[in-house]
Protein backbone atom coordinates (compact mmCIF):
# COMPACT_ATOMS: atom_id res chain seq x y z
CA UNK A 1 0.00 0.00 0.00
CA UNK A 2 2.44 2.15 1.03
CA UNK A 3 4.76 2.35 -2.47
CA UNK A 4 2.17 3.61 -3.95
CA UNK A 5 1.28 6.39 -1.49
CA UNK A 6 0.68 9.71 -3.62
CA UNK A 7 0.10 12.14 -1.08
CA UNK A 8 -0.22 12.52 2.53
CA UNK A 9 -0.68 15.05 5.09
CA UNK A 10 0.76 14.54 8.09
CA UNK A 11 -0.62 16.29 11.96
CA UNK A 12 -1.76 19.31 9.75
CA UNK A 13 -3.41 21.76 12.26
CA UNK A 14 -5.03 25.01 10.59
CA UNK A 15 -5.59 27.68 13.12
CA UNK A 16 -7.66 31.15 12.38
CA UNK A 17 -6.71 33.30 15.25
CA UNK A 18 -8.37 31.80 18.22
CA UNK A 19 -10.32 28.89 16.04
CA UNK A 20 -9.00 25.79 15.62
CA UNK A 21 -10.12 24.70 12.23
CA UNK A 22 -7.81 21.72 11.86
CA UNK A 23 -6.04 19.79 14.39
CA UNK A 24 -3.63 17.26 14.13
CA UNK A 25 -5.31 15.82 10.82
CA UNK A 26 -3.77 12.85 8.67
CA UNK A 27 -4.88 11.47 5.72
CA UNK A 28 -3.61 9.68 2.77
CA UNK A 29 -3.67 8.97 -0.81
CA UNK A 30 -2.65 5.92 -3.01
CA UNK A 31 -2.05 5.90 -7.01
CA UNK A 32 -5.59 5.05 -8.62
CA UNK A 33 -7.55 5.40 -5.21
CA UNK A 34 -10.45 7.20 -4.45
CA UNK A 35 -11.50 9.17 -0.91
CA UNK A 36 -14.36 10.37 0.28
CA UNK A 37 -14.06 13.11 3.49
CA UNK A 38 -17.33 13.46 4.76
CA UNK A 39 -18.04 15.70 7.61
CA UNK A 40 -20.83 18.37 8.56
CA UNK A 41 -20.74 21.43 8.20
CA UNK A 42 -17.80 22.87 10.08
CA UNK A 43 -15.66 19.67 10.12
CA UNK A 44 -12.73 21.25 8.13
CA UNK A 45 -13.10 19.53 5.20
CA UNK A 46 -13.10 22.59 2.71
CA UNK A 47 -10.19 23.66 5.14
CA UNK A 48 -8.35 20.57 4.49
CA UNK A 49 -8.23 20.54 0.49
CA UNK A 50 -7.76 24.11 0.46
CA UNK A 51 -4.54 23.28 3.17
CA UNK A 52 -3.59 20.30 0.35
CA UNK A 53 -4.43 22.50 -2.56
CA UNK A 54 -2.34 24.83 -1.36
CA UNK A 55 -4.44 28.00 -0.94
CA UNK A 56 -3.93 27.82 3.17
CA UNK A 57 -0.93 27.35 4.96
CA UNK A 58 -0.96 24.80 7.50
CA UNK A 59 0.00 26.30 11.13
CA UNK A 60 1.36 22.84 12.21
CA UNK A 61 2.05 19.84 10.43
CA UNK A 62 3.79 18.68 6.82
CA UNK A 63 2.71 17.24 3.30
CA UNK A 64 4.16 15.05 1.16
CA UNK A 65 3.84 14.33 -2.29
CA UNK A 66 5.32 11.28 -3.88
CA UNK A 67 7.04 11.01 -0.22
CA UNK A 68 8.91 14.24 -0.70
CA UNK A 69 8.20 17.11 1.54
CA UNK A 70 7.08 19.95 0.52
CA UNK A 71 5.62 23.32 0.69
CA UNK A 72 3.40 24.92 -1.00
CA UNK A 73 2.57 28.84 -1.73
CA UNK A 74 0.26 29.14 -3.51
CA UNK A 75 -2.15 26.83 -5.77
CA UNK A 76 0.31 27.39 -8.67
CA UNK A 77 3.05 25.31 -6.74
CA UNK A 78 0.60 22.06 -6.34
CA UNK A 79 -0.31 22.13 -9.71
CA UNK A 80 3.11 21.97 -10.78
CA UNK A 81 3.02 19.09 -8.87
CA UNK A 82 0.22 17.69 -10.86
CA UNK A 83 -2.70 18.04 -8.33
CA UNK A 84 -5.79 20.29 -9.21
CA UNK A 85 -8.75 21.31 -7.64
CA UNK A 86 -12.55 21.53 -8.60
CA UNK A 87 -13.97 24.41 -7.25
CA UNK A 88 -17.44 23.80 -6.19
CA UNK A 89 -18.10 27.56 -8.22
CA UNK A 90 -16.90 25.81 -10.93
CA UNK A 91 -14.68 28.16 -12.12
CA UNK A 92 -15.84 28.54 -15.55
CA UNK A 93 -16.67 31.49 -18.37
CA UNK A 94 -19.74 30.85 -19.87
CA UNK A 95 -19.33 32.63 -22.53
CA UNK A 96 -16.34 31.21 -23.90
CA UNK A 97 -16.94 27.45 -25.66
CA UNK A 98 -15.95 24.13 -23.74
CA UNK A 99 -12.46 23.58 -25.36
CA UNK A 100 -11.68 27.51 -24.61
CA UNK A 101 -12.47 26.98 -20.78
CA UNK A 102 -10.40 23.57 -20.62
CA UNK A 103 -7.03 25.32 -22.07
CA UNK A 104 -7.92 28.98 -20.04
CA UNK A 105 -4.74 30.18 -19.57
CA UNK A 106 -2.69 27.57 -21.59
CA UNK A 107 -3.73 27.75 -24.93
CA UNK A 108 -1.75 26.02 -27.86
CA UNK A 109 -0.20 28.71 -29.92
CA UNK A 110 1.74 28.43 -33.18
CA UNK A 111 4.39 31.28 -33.64
CA UNK A 112 3.95 32.94 -37.19
CA UNK A 113 7.12 35.25 -37.77
CA UNK A 114 7.59 36.33 -34.66
CA UNK A 115 3.92 36.89 -33.03
CA UNK A 116 2.27 33.96 -31.35
CA UNK A 117 -1.39 33.22 -32.20
CA UNK A 118 -4.29 30.82 -31.27
CA UNK A 119 -3.54 27.39 -32.59
CA UNK A 120 -7.31 27.12 -32.89
CA UNK A 121 -7.06 23.60 -34.58
CA UNK A 122 -5.00 22.36 -32.20
CA UNK A 123 -7.16 23.52 -29.37
CA UNK A 124 -9.86 21.77 -30.50
CA UNK A 125 -8.54 18.55 -31.33
CA UNK A 126 -7.09 18.23 -27.97
CA UNK A 127 -10.24 18.96 -26.49
CA UNK A 128 -11.89 16.25 -28.43
CA UNK A 129 -9.36 13.92 -27.59
CA UNK A 130 -9.67 14.62 -24.06
CA UNK A 131 -13.18 14.66 -23.82
CA UNK A 132 -13.35 11.31 -25.67
CA UNK A 133 -10.83 10.01 -23.25
CA UNK A 134 -12.65 10.60 -20.48
CA UNK A 135 -16.10 9.48 -21.93
CA UNK A 136 -17.87 12.90 -21.99
CA UNK A 137 -20.24 13.48 -24.30
CA UNK A 138 -21.50 16.85 -25.88
CA UNK A 139 -22.48 17.99 -29.12
CA UNK A 140 -19.44 20.05 -29.60
CA UNK A 141 -16.27 21.08 -28.20
CA UNK A 142 -17.23 24.56 -29.56
CA UNK A 143 -20.35 24.80 -27.58
CA UNK A 144 -20.22 27.62 -25.00
CA UNK A 145 -20.39 26.37 -21.46
CA UNK A 146 -23.60 28.76 -20.37
CA UNK A 147 -25.54 26.43 -23.52
CA UNK A 148 -24.85 23.20 -21.54
CA UNK A 149 -26.24 21.71 -18.08
CA UNK A 150 -25.16 21.60 -14.66
CA UNK A 151 -23.80 17.88 -14.82
CA UNK A 152 -22.37 19.18 -18.11
CA UNK A 153 -20.53 21.87 -16.80
CA UNK A 154 -19.02 19.79 -13.48
CA UNK A 155 -17.69 17.44 -16.54
CA UNK A 156 -15.87 20.32 -18.34
CA UNK A 157 -14.61 21.44 -15.00
CA UNK A 158 -13.25 17.89 -14.21
CA UNK A 159 -12.29 17.77 -17.92
CA UNK A 160 -10.31 21.23 -17.02
CA UNK A 161 -8.58 19.66 -14.15
CA UNK A 162 -7.60 16.94 -15.59
CA UNK A 163 -6.36 18.23 -19.42
CA UNK A 164 -2.79 18.35 -17.79
CA UNK A 165 -2.01 14.71 -16.69
CA UNK A 166 -2.90 15.34 -12.95
CA UNK A 167 -1.94 12.87 -10.98
CA UNK A 168 -4.47 13.80 -7.86
CA UNK A 169 -7.88 15.70 -8.59
CA UNK A 170 -9.71 17.77 -5.82
CA UNK A 171 -13.61 17.80 -5.86
CA UNK A 172 -15.52 19.91 -3.64
CA UNK A 173 -19.29 18.48 -3.61
CA UNK A 174 -18.77 17.64 -7.36
CA UNK A 175 -22.52 16.14 -7.17
CA UNK A 176 -24.49 19.29 -4.90
CA UNK A 177 -25.96 21.26 -7.68
CA UNK A 178 -26.95 18.47 -9.82
CA UNK A 179 -29.99 17.00 -11.22
CA UNK A 180 -30.80 13.63 -9.95
CA UNK A 181 -30.49 12.15 -13.98
CA UNK A 182 -26.90 14.21 -14.35
CA UNK A 183 -25.25 12.44 -10.56
CA UNK A 184 -24.75 9.10 -12.34
CA UNK A 185 -22.69 10.65 -15.13
CA UNK A 186 -20.30 12.71 -13.16
CA UNK A 187 -19.78 9.95 -11.02
CA UNK A 188 -18.97 7.56 -14.20
CA UNK A 189 -16.59 10.35 -14.64
CA UNK A 190 -14.93 9.89 -11.53
CA UNK A 191 -14.71 6.37 -11.94
CA UNK A 192 -13.37 6.38 -15.37
CA UNK A 193 -10.73 8.98 -13.91
CA UNK A 194 -9.58 5.85 -11.44
CA UNK A 195 -9.36 3.76 -14.10
CA UNK A 196 -6.64 6.00 -16.31
CA UNK A 197 -4.51 5.92 -12.64
CA UNK A 198 -5.70 9.20 -11.79
CA UNK A 199 -6.50 9.56 -7.65
CA UNK A 200 -9.53 11.32 -6.35
CA UNK A 201 -10.54 13.16 -3.01
CA UNK A 202 -14.27 13.37 -3.19
CA UNK A 203 -15.86 15.55 -0.59
CA UNK A 204 -19.69 14.92 -0.49
CA UNK A 205 -22.67 15.20 1.08
CA UNK A 206 -24.11 12.30 -0.35
CA UNK A 207 -23.86 8.48 0.72
CA UNK A 208 -24.95 7.17 -2.68
CA UNK A 209 -21.94 9.64 -4.00
CA UNK A 210 -19.62 7.82 -1.86
CA UNK A 211 -20.56 4.31 -1.67
CA UNK A 212 -20.54 4.82 -5.67
CA UNK A 213 -17.06 5.50 -6.24
CA UNK A 214 -14.63 5.66 -3.23
CA UNK A 215 -12.50 2.86 -2.18
CA UNK A 216 -11.97 4.31 1.22
CA UNK A 217 -13.84 6.77 3.49
CA UNK A 218 -12.60 8.96 6.34
CA UNK A 219 -14.44 11.26 8.69
CA UNK A 220 -13.31 14.26 10.06
CA UNK A 221 -15.44 15.47 13.39
CA UNK A 222 -14.44 18.99 14.73
CA UNK A 223 -11.68 19.62 12.83
CA UNK A 224 -10.03 16.42 13.60
CA UNK A 225 -9.72 12.31 12.31
CA UNK A 226 -12.68 10.72 13.21
CA UNK A 227 -13.16 7.21 11.77
CA UNK A 228 -11.64 5.98 8.59
CA UNK A 229 -12.36 2.34 7.14
CA UNK A 230 -11.96 0.81 3.50
CA UNK A 231 -15.49 1.03 2.17
CA UNK A 232 -15.93 -2.85 2.25
CA UNK A 233 -15.77 -2.47 5.88
CA UNK A 234 -18.81 -0.27 6.46
CA UNK A 235 -21.73 0.56 6.12
CA UNK A 236 -23.78 3.81 5.51
CA UNK A 237 -25.62 3.73 8.60
CA UNK A 238 -21.99 3.54 10.11
CA UNK A 239 -20.45 6.52 8.14
CA UNK A 240 -23.52 8.76 8.97
CA UNK A 241 -22.74 8.03 12.77
CA UNK A 242 -19.59 8.94 11.84
CA UNK A 243 -20.91 12.13 10.43
CA UNK A 244 -22.56 12.97 13.48
CA UNK A 245 -19.79 12.17 15.71
CA UNK A 246 -21.23 8.70 16.35
CA UNK A 247 -19.11 6.45 17.04
CA UNK A 248 -20.11 2.40 17.89
CA UNK B 1 -47.80 13.13 -22.05
CA UNK B 2 -50.38 15.09 -23.66
CA UNK B 3 -48.28 18.35 -22.58
CA UNK B 4 -45.28 16.50 -24.31
CA UNK B 5 -46.74 15.63 -27.49
CA UNK B 6 -47.90 19.09 -27.95
CA UNK B 7 -44.62 20.32 -26.50
CA UNK B 8 -43.00 18.64 -29.61
CA UNK B 9 -45.25 20.22 -32.17
CA UNK B 10 -44.61 23.42 -31.62
CA UNK B 11 -41.12 22.58 -31.47
CA UNK B 12 -41.80 21.25 -35.43
CA UNK B 13 -43.16 24.27 -36.56
CA UNK B 14 -39.99 26.54 -34.91
CA UNK B 15 -37.88 24.58 -36.04
CA UNK B 16 -36.83 26.70 -39.06
CA UNK B 17 -37.14 29.63 -37.57
CA UNK B 18 -34.83 28.43 -34.75
CA UNK B 19 -32.43 27.47 -37.43
CA UNK B 20 -31.91 31.37 -38.90
CA UNK B 21 -31.69 32.55 -35.23
CA UNK B 22 -27.75 31.64 -35.84
CA UNK B 23 -28.08 33.58 -39.03
CA UNK B 24 -29.71 36.69 -37.63
CA UNK B 25 -27.39 36.66 -34.94
CA UNK B 26 -23.86 36.86 -37.18
CA UNK B 27 -25.86 38.53 -40.07
CA UNK B 28 -28.54 40.41 -39.31
CA UNK B 29 -26.96 43.90 -38.50
CA UNK B 30 -25.39 43.83 -41.75
CA UNK B 31 -28.87 42.90 -43.20
CA UNK B 32 -30.05 46.02 -41.19
CA UNK B 33 -27.36 47.58 -43.03
CA UNK B 34 -28.74 47.24 -46.22
CA UNK B 35 -31.92 48.00 -45.61
CA UNK B 36 -30.91 51.38 -44.54
CA UNK B 37 -28.49 52.16 -47.67
CA UNK B 38 -31.66 50.63 -49.43
CA UNK B 39 -34.66 52.83 -47.79
CA UNK B 40 -32.19 56.15 -48.54
CA UNK B 41 -31.15 54.98 -52.04
CA UNK B 42 -34.93 55.61 -52.67
CA UNK B 43 -35.66 58.22 -50.66
CA UNK B 44 -32.43 60.22 -52.24
CA UNK B 45 -31.50 58.80 -55.57
CA UNK B 46 -28.89 61.21 -57.01
CA UNK B 47 -27.43 61.92 -53.82
CA UNK B 48 -27.08 59.15 -51.10
CA UNK B 49 -25.09 56.92 -53.01
CA UNK B 50 -22.93 59.07 -54.99
CA UNK B 51 -19.13 58.87 -54.69
CA UNK B 52 -19.00 61.78 -52.66
CA UNK B 53 -21.54 61.25 -50.05
CA UNK B 54 -20.10 57.49 -49.46
CA UNK B 55 -16.49 58.77 -49.15
CA UNK B 56 -17.83 62.04 -46.42
CA UNK B 57 -19.47 59.30 -44.38
CA UNK B 58 -16.72 57.12 -44.12
CA UNK B 59 -13.83 60.15 -43.50
CA UNK B 60 -16.62 61.05 -40.51
CA UNK B 61 -16.94 57.62 -38.57
CA UNK B 62 -12.91 57.41 -39.55
CA UNK B 63 -12.05 59.04 -36.18
CA UNK B 64 -15.47 58.05 -34.51
CA UNK B 65 -14.76 54.62 -35.12
CA UNK B 66 -11.27 54.28 -33.26
CA UNK B 67 -13.08 55.57 -30.12
CA UNK B 68 -16.13 52.81 -30.71
CA UNK B 69 -13.34 50.01 -30.65
CA UNK B 70 -11.21 50.98 -27.87
CA UNK B 71 -14.25 51.41 -25.73
CA UNK B 72 -15.65 48.00 -27.11
CA UNK B 73 -12.56 45.98 -25.68
CA UNK B 74 -13.29 48.05 -22.79
CA UNK B 75 -17.12 46.61 -22.32
CA UNK B 76 -16.08 43.48 -23.42
CA UNK B 77 -14.12 43.07 -20.01
CA UNK B 78 -17.63 44.35 -18.45
CA UNK B 79 -16.03 47.93 -17.86
CA UNK B 80 -16.37 51.14 -19.48
CA UNK B 81 -14.67 54.05 -20.95
CA UNK B 82 -16.55 57.80 -20.27
CA UNK B 83 -12.80 59.55 -20.69
CA UNK B 84 -12.34 58.53 -24.77
CA UNK B 85 -13.92 62.14 -25.88
CA UNK B 86 -11.37 64.18 -23.34
CA UNK B 87 -8.99 61.78 -24.66
CA UNK B 88 -9.17 63.00 -28.31
CA UNK B 89 -9.14 66.58 -27.22
CA UNK B 90 -6.40 66.33 -25.24
CA UNK B 91 -4.25 64.18 -27.92
CA UNK B 92 -5.47 66.40 -30.47
CA UNK B 93 -4.43 69.83 -28.16
CA UNK B 94 -1.12 67.89 -27.69
CA UNK B 95 -0.20 67.57 -31.16
CA UNK B 96 -1.23 71.13 -32.10
CA UNK B 97 1.17 72.47 -29.58
CA UNK B 98 3.82 70.30 -30.75
CA UNK B 99 3.16 71.36 -34.32
CA UNK B 100 3.02 75.57 -33.15
CA UNK B 101 6.40 74.50 -31.60
CA UNK B 102 7.81 73.36 -35.12
CA UNK B 103 8.66 70.08 -34.54
CA UNK B 104 9.01 67.87 -37.46
CA UNK B 105 6.00 66.40 -38.37
CA UNK B 106 6.77 62.69 -37.80
CA UNK B 107 7.36 63.80 -34.14
CA UNK B 108 4.06 65.70 -33.81
CA UNK B 109 2.13 62.74 -35.73
CA UNK B 110 3.39 60.60 -32.91
CA UNK B 111 2.24 62.88 -30.00
CA UNK B 112 -1.28 62.11 -30.38
CA UNK B 113 -1.41 57.92 -29.94
CA UNK B 114 1.44 58.61 -27.43
CA UNK B 115 -0.90 60.93 -25.57
CA UNK B 116 -3.66 58.66 -25.72
CA UNK B 117 -1.48 55.50 -24.30
CA UNK B 118 -0.31 57.44 -21.62
CA UNK B 119 -4.10 58.91 -20.48
CA UNK B 120 -5.39 55.00 -21.48
CA UNK B 121 -2.79 53.62 -18.86
CA UNK B 122 -3.27 56.48 -16.11
CA UNK B 123 -7.41 54.83 -16.65
CA UNK B 124 -6.15 51.39 -16.52
CA UNK B 125 -3.74 51.77 -13.38
CA UNK B 126 -6.39 53.81 -11.53
CA UNK B 127 -8.77 51.12 -11.98
CA UNK B 128 -6.69 48.20 -10.91
CA UNK B 129 -4.14 49.88 -8.52
CA UNK B 130 -6.16 52.03 -6.69
CA UNK B 131 -8.82 49.34 -6.90
CA UNK B 132 -11.72 51.89 -7.86
CA UNK B 133 -15.07 50.05 -6.94
CA UNK B 134 -15.99 50.85 -10.76
CA UNK B 135 -14.36 51.66 -14.03
CA UNK B 136 -17.40 54.45 -14.29
CA UNK B 137 -16.09 56.83 -11.44
CA UNK B 138 -12.32 56.79 -12.29
CA UNK B 139 -12.97 57.30 -16.23
CA UNK B 140 -15.84 59.96 -15.51
CA UNK B 141 -13.16 61.64 -13.47
CA UNK B 142 -10.71 61.72 -16.24
CA UNK B 143 -13.19 62.40 -18.15
CA UNK B 144 -12.91 65.93 -16.39
CA UNK B 145 -9.21 65.89 -16.14
CA UNK B 146 -8.35 65.42 -19.43
CA UNK B 147 -10.43 68.05 -21.04
CA UNK B 148 -9.17 70.22 -18.33
CA UNK B 149 -5.66 69.47 -19.45
CA UNK B 150 -6.20 70.10 -22.71
CA UNK B 151 -7.76 73.53 -22.69
CA UNK B 152 -4.74 74.40 -19.82
CA UNK B 153 -2.43 73.64 -22.55
CA UNK B 154 -3.81 75.49 -25.07
CA UNK B 155 -5.76 78.70 -23.16
CA UNK B 156 -8.99 77.55 -24.59
CA UNK B 157 -8.63 78.41 -27.77
CA UNK B 158 -8.30 76.98 -31.28
CA UNK B 159 -5.57 75.94 -32.82
CA UNK B 160 -4.64 75.77 -36.35
CA UNK B 161 -2.90 74.51 -39.62
CA UNK B 162 -0.88 71.19 -39.68
CA UNK B 163 1.69 70.00 -41.69
CA UNK B 164 0.60 68.44 -44.65
CA UNK B 165 1.68 65.00 -43.68
CA UNK B 166 -0.89 65.13 -41.10
CA UNK B 167 -3.41 66.34 -42.35
CA UNK B 168 -2.97 63.28 -45.65
CA UNK B 169 -4.38 61.11 -42.95
CA UNK B 170 -7.98 62.27 -42.39
CA UNK B 171 -8.62 64.08 -45.64
CA UNK B 172 -5.97 62.15 -47.81
CA UNK B 173 -7.39 61.26 -51.01
CA UNK B 174 -6.46 58.07 -52.90
CA UNK B 175 -6.81 58.67 -56.42
CA UNK B 176 -8.35 56.22 -58.63
CA UNK B 177 -7.34 57.46 -62.24
CA UNK B 178 -6.27 54.22 -63.19
CA UNK B 179 -9.99 52.63 -62.98
CA UNK B 180 -12.03 56.19 -63.58
CA UNK B 181 -9.77 57.78 -66.33
CA UNK B 182 -7.41 60.75 -66.19
CA UNK B 183 -8.67 63.25 -64.21
CA UNK B 184 -11.86 61.40 -62.48
CA UNK B 185 -13.17 62.58 -59.34
CA UNK B 186 -13.73 59.54 -57.95
CA UNK B 187 -11.05 58.94 -54.88
CA UNK B 188 -10.85 56.44 -51.75
CA UNK B 189 -10.13 58.02 -48.31
CA UNK B 190 -6.83 57.93 -46.74
CA UNK B 191 -8.78 57.54 -43.16
CA UNK B 192 -10.71 54.62 -44.85
CA UNK B 193 -7.63 52.41 -45.83
CA UNK B 194 -6.30 53.19 -42.19
CA UNK B 195 -9.57 52.83 -40.51
CA UNK B 196 -9.93 49.12 -42.30
CA UNK B 197 -6.34 48.16 -41.84
CA UNK B 198 -6.43 48.63 -37.75
CA UNK B 199 -10.07 47.28 -37.51
CA UNK B 200 -8.29 44.42 -38.98
CA UNK B 201 -5.40 44.17 -36.18
CA UNK B 202 -7.67 44.22 -33.81
CA UNK B 203 -10.15 41.58 -35.10
CA UNK B 204 -6.67 39.27 -35.20
CA UNK B 205 -5.36 40.71 -31.72
CA UNK B 206 -8.88 39.62 -30.38
CA UNK B 207 -9.67 36.52 -32.22
CA UNK B 208 -6.53 34.93 -32.87
CA UNK B 209 -3.96 35.94 -29.35
CA UNK B 210 -3.97 34.74 -25.74
CA UNK B 211 -4.38 37.97 -24.92
CA UNK B 212 -7.60 38.65 -26.74
CA UNK B 213 -8.81 35.31 -25.24
CA UNK B 214 -8.24 35.99 -21.99
CA UNK B 215 -10.25 39.67 -22.12
CA UNK B 216 -13.29 37.80 -23.62
CA UNK B 217 -12.65 35.38 -20.55
CA UNK B 218 -12.03 38.16 -18.07
CA UNK B 219 -16.00 39.58 -19.02
CA UNK B 220 -17.16 36.19 -19.06
CA UNK B 221 -16.12 35.30 -15.33
CA UNK B 222 -13.33 36.76 -13.59
CA UNK B 223 -13.22 34.82 -10.81
CA UNK B 224 -12.14 31.78 -13.40
CA UNK B 225 -9.77 33.91 -15.26
CA UNK B 226 -8.03 34.49 -12.12
CA UNK B 227 -8.10 30.69 -11.01
CA UNK B 228 -6.97 29.68 -14.57
CA UNK B 229 -3.27 32.12 -13.80
CA UNK B 230 -4.32 34.74 -15.83
CA UNK B 231 -3.05 38.34 -14.16
CA UNK B 232 -6.49 40.10 -14.35
CA UNK B 233 -5.40 43.34 -13.32
CA UNK B 234 -2.38 43.39 -16.07
CA UNK B 235 -4.88 42.43 -18.93
CA UNK B 236 -7.63 45.59 -18.10
CA UNK B 237 -4.35 47.73 -17.85
CA UNK B 238 -3.56 46.34 -21.40
CA UNK B 239 -7.06 47.22 -22.83
CA UNK B 240 -7.52 50.44 -21.36
CA UNK B 241 -4.39 51.44 -22.53
CA UNK B 242 -5.24 50.27 -25.70
CA UNK B 243 -8.57 52.53 -25.83
CA UNK B 244 -6.79 55.20 -24.75
CA UNK B 245 -4.43 54.32 -27.76
CA UNK B 246 -7.01 54.38 -30.10
CA UNK B 247 -8.69 56.94 -29.02
CA UNK B 248 -5.19 59.15 -29.93
CA UNK B 249 -5.23 57.74 -33.23
CA UNK B 250 -8.93 59.29 -33.39
CA UNK B 251 -7.25 62.24 -32.30
CA UNK B 252 -4.90 62.52 -35.02
CA UNK B 253 -7.32 61.20 -37.69
CA UNK B 254 -9.41 64.38 -36.54
CA UNK B 255 -6.65 67.00 -36.90
CA UNK B 256 -6.25 65.95 -40.36
CA UNK B 257 -9.42 66.51 -41.00
CA UNK B 258 -10.50 69.75 -39.15
CA UNK B 259 -6.87 71.02 -39.84
CA UNK B 260 -7.51 71.87 -36.16
CA UNK B 261 -7.40 71.72 -32.99
CA UNK B 262 -10.45 73.06 -31.27
CA UNK B 263 -12.21 73.26 -27.16
CA UNK B 264 -15.10 71.12 -28.26
CA UNK B 265 -13.32 68.59 -29.87
CA UNK B 266 -14.89 65.34 -29.31
CA UNK B 267 -17.08 66.49 -26.95
CA UNK B 268 -20.17 63.82 -25.81
CA UNK B 269 -18.25 61.79 -28.19
CA UNK B 270 -17.80 58.54 -26.02
CA UNK B 271 -21.28 58.85 -25.40
CA UNK B 272 -21.61 58.19 -29.75
CA UNK B 273 -18.76 55.09 -28.90
CA UNK B 274 -20.84 53.56 -26.17
CA UNK B 275 -23.89 53.52 -28.26
CA UNK B 276 -21.83 51.76 -31.85
CA UNK B 277 -20.81 49.67 -29.27
CA UNK B 278 -24.74 48.45 -28.09
CA UNK B 279 -26.17 48.52 -31.31
CA UNK B 280 -23.08 46.36 -32.89
CA UNK B 281 -24.58 43.79 -30.53
CA UNK B 282 -21.93 43.69 -27.97
CA UNK B 283 -23.08 42.75 -24.05
CA UNK B 284 -22.91 45.63 -21.84
CA UNK B 285 -22.43 42.80 -19.10
CA UNK B 286 -19.26 41.92 -20.90
CA UNK B 287 -17.50 38.86 -22.61
CA UNK B 288 -19.70 39.40 -25.56
CA UNK B 289 -19.48 41.01 -28.98
CA UNK B 290 -17.64 41.13 -32.08
CA UNK B 291 -15.14 43.74 -33.98
CA UNK B 292 -17.17 43.66 -37.35
CA UNK B 293 -20.36 43.98 -34.66
CA UNK B 294 -18.59 47.29 -33.84
CA UNK B 295 -17.97 48.21 -37.21
CA UNK B 296 -21.54 48.34 -38.20
CA UNK B 297 -22.76 49.91 -35.06
CA UNK B 298 -20.50 52.42 -36.07
CA UNK B 299 -21.46 52.37 -39.61
CA UNK B 300 -24.94 52.37 -38.51
CA UNK B 301 -24.78 55.62 -36.72
CA UNK B 302 -22.63 57.19 -39.28
CA UNK B 303 -25.33 56.73 -42.16
CA UNK B 304 -28.30 57.51 -39.95
CA UNK B 305 -26.83 60.76 -39.02
CA UNK B 306 -25.84 61.59 -42.95
CA UNK B 307 -29.37 60.01 -44.10
CA UNK B 308 -31.48 62.28 -42.22
CA UNK B 309 -28.90 65.57 -42.77
CA UNK B 310 -29.85 64.63 -46.36
CA UNK B 311 -33.38 64.76 -45.82
CA UNK B 312 -32.74 68.36 -43.74
CA UNK B 313 -34.11 66.31 -40.28
CA UNK B 314 -33.52 68.34 -37.72
CA UNK B 315 -30.58 67.86 -35.35
CA UNK B 316 -33.07 67.76 -32.58
CA UNK B 317 -35.03 64.98 -34.26
CA UNK B 318 -31.87 63.02 -34.96
CA UNK B 319 -31.26 62.87 -31.17
CA UNK B 320 -34.82 61.70 -30.57
CA UNK B 321 -34.14 58.82 -33.43
CA UNK B 322 -30.57 57.46 -32.17
CA UNK B 323 -31.97 57.43 -28.85
CA UNK B 324 -34.58 55.06 -29.72
CA UNK B 325 -32.70 52.82 -32.18
CA UNK B 326 -30.59 52.07 -28.95
CA UNK B 327 -33.37 51.20 -26.96
CA UNK B 328 -34.63 49.35 -29.76
CA UNK B 329 -31.42 47.56 -30.66
CA UNK B 330 -31.06 46.00 -27.23
CA UNK B 331 -34.56 45.52 -27.12
CA UNK B 332 -34.32 43.22 -29.71
CA UNK B 333 -31.12 41.45 -28.74
CA UNK B 334 -33.45 40.63 -25.20
CA UNK B 335 -36.02 38.94 -27.34
CA UNK B 336 -33.49 36.52 -29.27
CA UNK B 337 -31.89 35.71 -26.18
CA UNK B 338 -35.53 34.31 -24.55
CA UNK B 339 -36.21 32.65 -28.21
CA UNK B 340 -32.62 30.88 -27.79
CA UNK B 341 -32.91 29.91 -24.07
CA UNK B 342 -36.15 28.82 -24.68
CA UNK B 343 -35.77 25.67 -26.86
Amino acid sequence: MSDNLVLEAKSVSKFFGTITALQNVDLHLNKGEVLGVVGDNGAGKSTLMKVLSGLYKPSEGSLFFDKEKVTLNSPRDSQNLGLEMVYQDLALAGNLPIGDNIFLGREPTRKVGPFNFLDHKKRKQLTEEHLAKLKINVKSADQKVEELSGGQRQAVAIARATAFNAKIVLMDEPTAALAVKEVGKVLDLILNLKKLGVSVIVISHRMDDIFTVCDRVMALFQGTNFAESELKNTSRDEVIGWIMGKKD
Amino acid sequence: MDHGEKRLMDKNQETLFVRLIPFFERYGILLLILIMIAVLHLLQPDVFLSWRNVTNIFKQVSWQSMLALGVFMVIVTAGIDLSVGSIIMLSLMGLAIASKAGMPWYVVMLVAPAIGFLCGMFNGIGITLLRMPHPFIMTLGTLYIFRGIGNLISGGVPITGFAEQIRVIGNGKIKLDAFFGEGAREYIPTSLILMIVIFFIFWVFLNHTRIGKWIYAIGGNPGAARAAGINVDRILIVVYTLCGFLAGIGGLILAGRTNSAYPNAGLQSELDAIAAVIIGGASFFGGRGTVLGVFAGVMIMGILRNGLNLMNVSVFWQQVLIGSIIILAVYIDVLRRQLATRT
